[in-house]
């Protein structure tokens, strides 16, 4: 978990830590310059200013311009101008670029997993209500009450959509979801549900009762000291022992669980953040108000603490994303383990890069946007706080 | 008032154990449970191609699938009724032992270790293998036993590991694992030249080598096979009746290839007069009986799966991408191994 | 009757008793979850306890940085396995320190182009899942040519798809001399920097802390070097059968697992410094400006121990993060924790001891390396009067 910060544009200041690393031999040299006074076109006074106003600045502007040369157009190359766009796989054996015949091939198998193939339109409807859904919540102007409501019946619709069985559509059971549909409701799942859980580990933490904090503190600690793989598999693979002969639950399930009880340590820790950023003043003033615990926490200190930690939490919903691609270690079907199955057909398996790449975009979309957007909300959030 | 909180944890940790006990039912002998819930739940490989892998439109395919399909059309006359549980090798045992799987299709070796203290039985072997190794024809190598000091690429989760230690061992040579658990990895490592050696059933090396190199004739499988590898479906011990049917269903599909009665040729064997082929398709009745299902499940095997050798071209041979030869797996009496007892 | 409602109406009693049933519910459910387990185990004929760690393993270790066969137990197996995770999340937290530190200074660099480069590098290595960047970094090592062909890029350092091989000095008893005179000389930079600070703050006078302790780490090992001949003899990597024999070498599944790591978690402490940095208020170095102090000075005495205290709390997680991360490891091949505990408890079948052995060690180390940045924390903290 990483503190977002607003992207500020750069100070001048700041300009002259950038040779910290080796602040021994390069004398700081920023500061001394003095702006040049615009004489000529604009686009070259830009780039004296911001490219080559110092000889350590060119010298590095030079090497970043030999980088992007040496990188970006056996890329381009490869990516684009030489990669074949459809065809059978000896059509990619003779060329020199990427054969994205294989996405051409495998896309179905790599978005859905084993969901039946003629009712694949159903988890891509899901999908596209889910992030038509995500996207919506992110804008201000929708925070209100019947957002609730209609995030109530778009997951009635998924539900729907996915299993099926009523309004004509035939029963899919859980084990046969993959691809997206499980890396979406995962993520989605894991966070929603460990959110509530996490304020109240986060307020067990700070309890006066010495039994409930130890309980939380060695839960927190217990969480976030084992790797989640392990925590994953002992929710799946441990879990059935635990319970008495002849029950068992769900594989989709309890990988959930096992990710909601992962997630919830860390978002534990945020809250716990936020909660002590409130000034011990408002504490005393609600005692003095002779408000109850739960009144205090509900009314007083919640409102405030949940708005400073709302970043963290979006940080936390894409960690959450990304480890999703864990799950193939308990044999669920997320995107990564179906673009890896989709490799494994000896026709196509010269062609891995092309599925990993693909792959590879497309976590990169979902976590670019929302990290992005977290660090809009912190934006926003300063502008709250600064007065 | 602060107390009120440990009364809050408390209905928290109920509802988290009664969410724990919502789950399905299920009766305790696996026979009447499969068929009480109507489907076989069937432990496979997450994706090992020819073994069980889902193809294009995510339907799962493979030699190993065919064993629960077979089971499945045993049972309940309809080879669809299965569930599958993708397994990663890790997984496999305690999915099984906990009762989450009813069959374990997946490429397991049977050895001792796992028929006792782990709590398993094995249903007859599916796939006879034996690992050996795999060189680059550059290296100009004629035996195993010039392996001395090479790096070695290993496939985990059957016995591969400890085999290929036995056997340097044994020949008082040493080597260097690489071990990587995703199939295709390894192979990438192994023909980019990380590893002199590759590893693996030997099988599988003839078809690695022929689907994933431009040039087959630039590696050579060395002659030596280092070990046994009887992949096996595996069960839960303590439940004959249904080790029975698992065993059995499977002879079905050895026995149809014997007699050369395949899917499409069953309908018209119904009406042969050899009494073995009436015993086995039910026109004679009582192996449907004994076994406690439908005396035409043998029927439903062949019709809906087909025989052992229709199964096994279709996945893996010639009618298959990997174009294994039948080799071990051949019948017995084309020189294979493959061998049902009578169905009587 | 009425004293007992009266106890129940004090908030201490009411604590007490509800704890009391909080701590019966957990054992109550955990003593269920234990007995249901052990009975589990039983009706399945399953093997339980530690016993099979006294067994003979039987499968040979990739890397291993103690003496290691296949005939050895399987603990030794694990503990083998336990020190490679130790070193190369070791060596990963120092690579990604100094490349994030690095990463996040030029983020906010006045030179545009080196700010952009910074900006695209942190979007993309924080928005792809780790497990995919190790399998490419792993693939680029695969490409790399074979030992026959390998590059040579200085005299005698290869670089080929089995790894960089390097020449190390043959060894030498001078070498474990001089050892130990680096480690006096480093105690002894130690006391002299102490002495300098002490000095300062008593007289005000500064003192050459930082010649006279860089020559107190550097001449007595010199010195030890050269008093027991030079001995200077390498042993140099050199072709035979399959692959390089001698001199030192570091697999490609160590390499590409250490770049990943450092790669992945250096794009999340570039965010950290770049806050922690952002966090001082520009008037802080104006002052220091005002007091004359060289902007190396400022950056050392002013910024950085200000900024230490925004870094140091969210670096600690990313450390803790990196080590457990390193347990990817399984997907390219390096024997670490994870990889061996796999292969006993696929070996063995006895995956519950396995896994729960597994985790108890992360613990462990998860706990020391929070017991250590909370120390550090504590000692960079603002303190408060």
């Amino acid at each position: 978990m990483s503190k977002e910060v607003p992207t500020n544009t750069t100070t001048a200041w700041a300009a002259s830590y950038e040779e910290e690393p080796s602040q021994a031999s390069v004398p700081p040299q920023a500061n001394g310059v003095t702006a040049l006074k615009p004489l000529g076109w604009a686009p070259v006074n830009w780039a004296k200013a911001n490219l080559f106003n110092t000889p350590l600045n060119t010298a590095l502007t030079v090497l970043c311009l030999a980088i992007l040369w040496f990188t970006v157009p056996p890329m381009v190359n490869w990516l684009l101008l030489n990669a074949v766009w459809s065809g059978s796989s000896e059509a990619c054996r003779e060329a020199a670029g990427a054969c994205w015949s294989i996405i051409a091939v495998k896309h179905r198998l790599i978005f859905f997993g084993t969901y039946p193939y003629e009712e694949q339109w159903r988890p891509f409807l899901a999908c596209g209500l889910f992030v038509a859904m995500l996207g919506i919540s992110g804008v201000r102007a929708f925070w209100r009450p019947a957002l609730s409501v209609a995030w109530a019946l778009v997951l009635i619709a998924m539900g729907v959509l996915m299993w099926g069985g009523i309004l004509g559509l035939t029963y899919v059971a859980n084990d046969r979801w993959g691809g997206l549909p499980i890396t979406l409701m995962l993520s989605v799942f894991a966070i929603a549900l460990a959110f509530p859980l996490s304020i109240l580990l986060a307020l067990g933490r700070q309890s006066s009762l010495p039994a409930i904090r130890t309980f939380c503190i060695g839960f927190i600690e217990l969480m976030r000291g084992v790797p989640l793989v392990s925590v994953l598999f002992m929710a799946s693979v441990m879990f059935p022992l635990f319970l008495p002969e002849g029950v068992t639950v769900d594989k989709l399930l309890r990988a959930l669980a096992g990710l909601t009880l992962f997630t919830a340590a860390y978002l534990a820790e945020a809250v716990r953040g936020g909660l002590q950023a409130i000034p011990k003043g408002q504490y005393e003033a609600a005692d003095a108000l002779g408000l109850s615990y739960w009144q205090k926490t509900r009314l007083i200190v919640l409102p405030q603490a949940l708005r400073i930690v709302i970043p963290p939490i979006v940080n936390q919903f894409i960690s959450c994303f990304k480890d999703t691609s864990l799950v193939t270690i308990v044999g669920l079907y997320d995107l990564l383990t179906a673009a890896t199955v989709a490799t494994t057909d000896p026709e196509w398996r010269p062609y891995f890069a092309e599925v990993y790449v693909f792959a590879g975009m497309i976590f990169w979309l979902f976590c670019f946007s929302m990290s992005r957007y977290s660090q809009w909300l912190e934006r926003l959030a300063n502008r709250y706080t600064r007065r | 008032m602060k107390t009120r909180l440990s009364a809050l944890a408390i209905a928290a940790t109920l509802s988290v154990s009664a969410l724990a006990l919502s789950g399905t039912a299920q009766a305790g002998a696996t026979f009447d449970g499969v068929k009480q819930k109507g489907y076989v739940q069937c432990g496979v490989n997450l994706g090992l191609y020819g073994f069980s892998a889902p193809d294009d439109k995510g339907k799962w395919s493979g030699l190993d699938v065919d064993v629960c399909r077979a089971v499945a059309a045993a049972m309940f006359g309809d080879a669809e009724k299965v569930k599958y549980t993708p397994l990663s090798a890790q997984q496999r045992l305690p999915a099984l032992q906990s009762g989450e799987i009813d069959i374990l299709a997946r490429n397991t070796t049977r050895t001792l270790t796992r028929d006792t203290a782990n709590g398993l039985n094995f249903a007859p072997t599916n796939y006879y293998d034996g690992q050996g190794f795999m060189v680059s024809a550059k290296l100009g190598l004629k035996s195993a036993k010039q392996l001395n000091g090479a790096t070695v690429c290993v496939l985990p989760g059957t016995t591969t590991e400890q085999n290929v230690a036995d056997f340097f061992r044994a020949n008082k040579m040493t080597f260097k694992p690489v071990v990587i658990e995703k199939n295709e990895e390894l192979h990438k490592a192994f023909f980019s030249g990380r590893c002199d050696a590759l590893t693996s059933d030997a099988s599988q090396l003839a078809a690695i080598r022929a689907a994933e190199t431009p040039n087959p004739n630039d590696y050579v499988i060395l002659p030596e096979l280092i070990s046994k590898e009887p992949l096996s479906p595996a069960i839960r011990q303590g439940d004959e009746e249904w080790a029975n049917l698992v065993t059995w269903a499977f002879y079905a599909m050895v026995q149809a290839e014997e007699k050369g009665i395949t899917s499409e040729s069953v309908d018209s064997a119904m009406t042969s007069p050899d009494p073995d082929v009436k015993r086995l398709l039910g026109v004679t009745a009582g192996n449907g009986k004994a076994l406690g299902v439908e005396e035409n499940w043998a029927f439903n095997v062949i019709k809906q799966v087909g025989n052992y050798g229709q199964s096994y071209e279709r996945n893996v041979g010639t009618g298959s991408k990997l174009k294994m030869p039948r080799g071990q797996n051949a019948l017995y009496t084309e020189g294979g191994m493959m061998y049902a007892p009578p169905l009587k | 009757m009425s004293n007992l409602i009266q106890a129940l109406n004090s908030a201490r009693v009411r604590g007490w008793l509800y704890q009391g049933l909080f701590l019966a519910g957990a054992l109550a459910v955990a003593g269920y979850l234990v007995s249901n387990t052990l009975t589990n185990l039983a009706n399945r004929g399953v093997a339980t306890g530690f016993g099979f760690l006294e067994r003979e393993a039987g499968f040979e270790i990739g890397e291993s940085l103690m003496s290691y066969a296949a005939s050895d137990t399987y603990l030794r197996a694990l503990v083998v396995g336990l020190l490679n995770t130790l070193s190369v999340s070791a060596a990963a937290v120092v690579l990604a320190t100094v490349l994030g530190v690095a990463i996040g200074v030029a983020r906010l660099s006045s030179n545009w182009m080196v700010g952009r480069f910074a900006a695209v590098f942190v979007e993309t290595v924080r928005n792809v899942p780790l497990l995919l960047q190790l399998v490419v970094w792993y693939t680029i090592m695969n490409r790399l040519p074979s030992p026959r062909e390998a590059l040579e890029v200085v005299p005698h350092v290869f670089l080929s798809n089995r790894g960089m091989k390097f020449p190390v000095l043959a060894d030498h008893p001078g070498h474990g001399w001089a050892f130990l005179a680096l480690l006096a000389g480093i105690a002894a930079a130690i006391a002299i920097v102490r002495y300098g600070r002490r000095r300062r703050e008593a007289t005000g006078k500064p003192f050459p802390t930082l010649p006279a302790a860089i020559a107190a780490v550097v001449l007595p090992p010199v010195a030890v070097f050269v008093a027991t001949g030079a001995p200077l003899a390498l042993d140099v990597p050199a072709l035979a059968g399959f692959n390089f024999e001698g001199g030192g070498s570091v697999t490609p599944e160590f390499t590409a697992l250490l770049i990943g790591l450092s790669v992945y978690t250096a794009g999340f402490i570039a965010e950290i410094v770049r806050s922690g940095i952002l966090a001082v208020p520009h008037g802080q170095t104006e002052a220091g400006l005002a007091l004359g102090l060289s902007p190396v000075q400022i950056l050392r005495l002013v910024i950085l121990p200000q900024a230490l205290r925004v870094i140091v709390p969210p670096l600690t997680s990313q450390y803790l993060n990196l080590t457990k991360n390193s347990s990817l490891a399984v997907a390219i091949g390096y024997p670490d924790l994870v990889s061996v505990t796999n292969t006993s408890a696929n070996q063995t079948g006895q995956v519950v001891e396995a896994v729960a052995m597994m985790m108890a060690v992360y613990l462990v180390i998860s706990l020391c390396i929070a017991g250590f940045m909370n120390w550090y924390n504590r000692r960079v903290a603002l303190v408060t009067r």
